[in-house]
């Protein structure tokens, strides 16, 4: 063939993570501190009812927008955790993933020209969904001294009169950063003075360490320009059955099903019996696998501590995103030098925008045992690092 | 802290004090003086060791015994349960709603010394009516830990 490609789909740059991905699985024996994923199997009751399910002979499509039940789960869900109410009828709809209520959600309200705020370092697929939504992504460099929060200042200033929507990612991939209720109203106001939507990514809402976690749809005059995106993977480590949805108001979730009608169908009808059990008893799950991730996670920042490389306290997630600037290497050349000389894989800061530079993305998507191992290798070989540093200078 | 601390030991009895120190976000002093009046309290019973002895060249055979009684004025079940706890050779006794009273499992090395317990020692009781031993022939799951090699989930090393 000579004809050419998308020139759109061309100029988009792989995902950094994939770059490193290739490097690690060409290796043994390396340990991992690289997963977006929680380490724990599905709660067996969900799983259960997935099988049921497929015992029952469920198997047909569901709705467009998804199984009645489910959505009546999801709005109730919402309404228990951050009292705000939607309609199940006209204001849900279940995706595949979080990933593609923020594909659909963009190609929904962007038109050619339009721009989409993206403060980074955040999750990898923004950018590129913005550009295939024919939108124009305007990136803020969020700031290690902020706690990597997205400050007033900071938005104001990458607001123009072509703003459309602002992404808030958070409680943050990667960098674990949370935004509390006084942040969020400290942007709520500027985000209404200049009407724009807000498409808050709250997959990892579940796991906030600090207090409960706020969604920006239940601030006053919020609901109305919030598409609020949440899902299954990170909260019931579900994240094989590719299950997600979003809120907004019915204007956008009706343009919102006709993309996700076209190209997807629906989401997997197993996948939706099953969350509808994660929804109405895994609450107890949730809240166990939440005390395992503060557990690790509390023992990573004190490993860091010990291992003098500063980190500021993240409240979400499941990442710590240390800063190494100290040794004077790009975070690529950083996780490069530490896969090649102890064979752990943490991925580079940079990964996810420029501003991840100078850190780290480390997963706690594991085992104590796994970490204790990972911090024994880490610690060998910053303390090798230092000693080399010292060399020099003498 | 009491709950959590709980959880965490009952997984993991060696684990050192100053990593519970760090997991649970208290001090190595705080964290010590808990354990110490959960051991007072009678909370904390003991710190075993899971064995999967099928695994070994160690001959062990355990039984679930259910065993009927006649409970005795003013005492209940308790004086015929602490005759039979008292055998060193009776693992656990439970007292159990249904069809019989007690529960007793029994770990021997064998299904002689089993039956000789149960014809010669338990069942010759005054106030004991019937027993019925089961021998346990495999242990899937003991202490809410899968026994069987699990197998490895294969995840992927890196993902966004």
């Amino acid at each position: 063939m000579t004809k050419e490609l998308s020139q759109k789909v061309l100029d988009i740059k792989p995902s950094g993570i994939r770059k490193f991905f290739d490097i690690v699985s060409e290796m043994q024996d390396v340990i991992s501190l690289g997963v977006g994923e929680p380490d724990f199997d599905t709660p067996w009751h969900i799983r259960d009812e997935g099988i049921f399910s497929l015992e029952k002979g469920r198997t047909f499509y569901t709705s467009n927008s998804g199984l009645k039940e489910l959505k009546q789960e999801i709005v109730n869900y919402i309404k228990r955790t951050q009292n705000v109410d939607y309609n199940p009828n006209n204001e849900v709809i279940v995706t595949v993933g979080g990933s593609e209520a923020i594909d659909i959600g963009l190609r929904a309200l962007c038109n050619e020209g339009d721009e989409v705020i993206i403060p980074q370092p955040s999750y990898v697929s923004y950018e590129p969904c913005t550009i295939l939504a024919n939108a124009k992504p305007v990136i803020i460099d969020l700031k290690a001294e902020n706690e990597f929060r997205l400050k007033p200042d900071e938005l104001l200033k990458a607001i123009t009169p072509k703003t459309k929507i602002l992404i808030l990612p958070y409680p943050n991939n990667p960098t674990g950063a949370i935004m509390d209720k006084n942040d969020l109203e400290a942007i709520a106001d500027i985000i209404i003075d200049n009407d724009i939507y807000v498409m808050s990514d709250e997959i990892y809402s579940e796991l906030s360490y600090k207090e409960k976690h706020v969604s920006i749809a239940s601030l006053p005059g919020m609901k109305e320009r919030t598409i609020l995106i949440n899902g299954f993977s990170k909260s019931y480590a579900m994240t094989g059955w590719r299950l997600g949805y979003a809120l907004a108001p019915k204007e956008i979730i009706k343009q919102m099903t006709k993309i996700h009608q076209f190209a997807i169908m629906c989401a997997p009808t197993t996948s939706q019996y099953a969350a509808v059990e994660a929804l109405k008893n895994g609450d107890e799950d949730v809240a166990n696998m939440r005390t395992s991730y503060n557990q690790r996670r509390r023992f990573l920042l004190n490993a860091f501590k010990e291992m003098n490389i500063e980190c500021f306290e993240p409240y979400g997630a499941f990442y710590v995103f240390p800063c190494i600037k100290e040794f004077g290497m790009t975070s690529e050349e950083f996780a490069t030098k530490l896969l090649e000389e102890e064979k752990v894989a943490a991925i580079p800061g940079t990964a996810f925008g420029q501003s991840g530079e100078d850190h780290l993305r480390i997963s706690y998507a594991y085992s104590l045992d796994n970490l204790k191992k990972a911090m024994e290798r880490l610690n060998r070989f910053v303390t090798r690092l230092r000693e080399r540093k010292l060399n020099l200078l003498r | 802290m009491r709950e959590e601390l709980l959880a965490v030991i009952e997984k993991n009895s060696r684990i050192g004090l100053d990593e519970l120190a760090v997991i649970l976000g208290e001090t190595e002093e705080n964290v010590l003086s808990e354990l110490e009046n959960l051991e007072k309290e009678g909370i904390i019973c003991g710190y075993h060791t899971l064995i999967n002895w099928e695994k070994t060249s160690i001959e062990k055979v355990t039984a679930l015994i259910e065993v009927r009684v006649t409970p005795q004025r003013g005492q209940g079940f308790d004086k015929i349960a602490e005759r039979i706890y008292n055998y060193p050779e009776v693992h656990a006794v439970y007292l159990i709603s249904g069809g019989y009273d007690l529960l007793v499992i029994l770990e021997e090395k064998s299904l002689r010394e089993i039956s000789n317990f149960v014809s010669d020692k338990l069942s010759t009781l005054d106030t004991i009516l019937s027993t019925a031993t089961h021998f346990i022939l495999k242990k899937y799951k003991d202490h809410g830990t899968i026994l069987s090699k699990k197998h490895e989930y294969e995840r992927e090393i890196i993902t966004p």
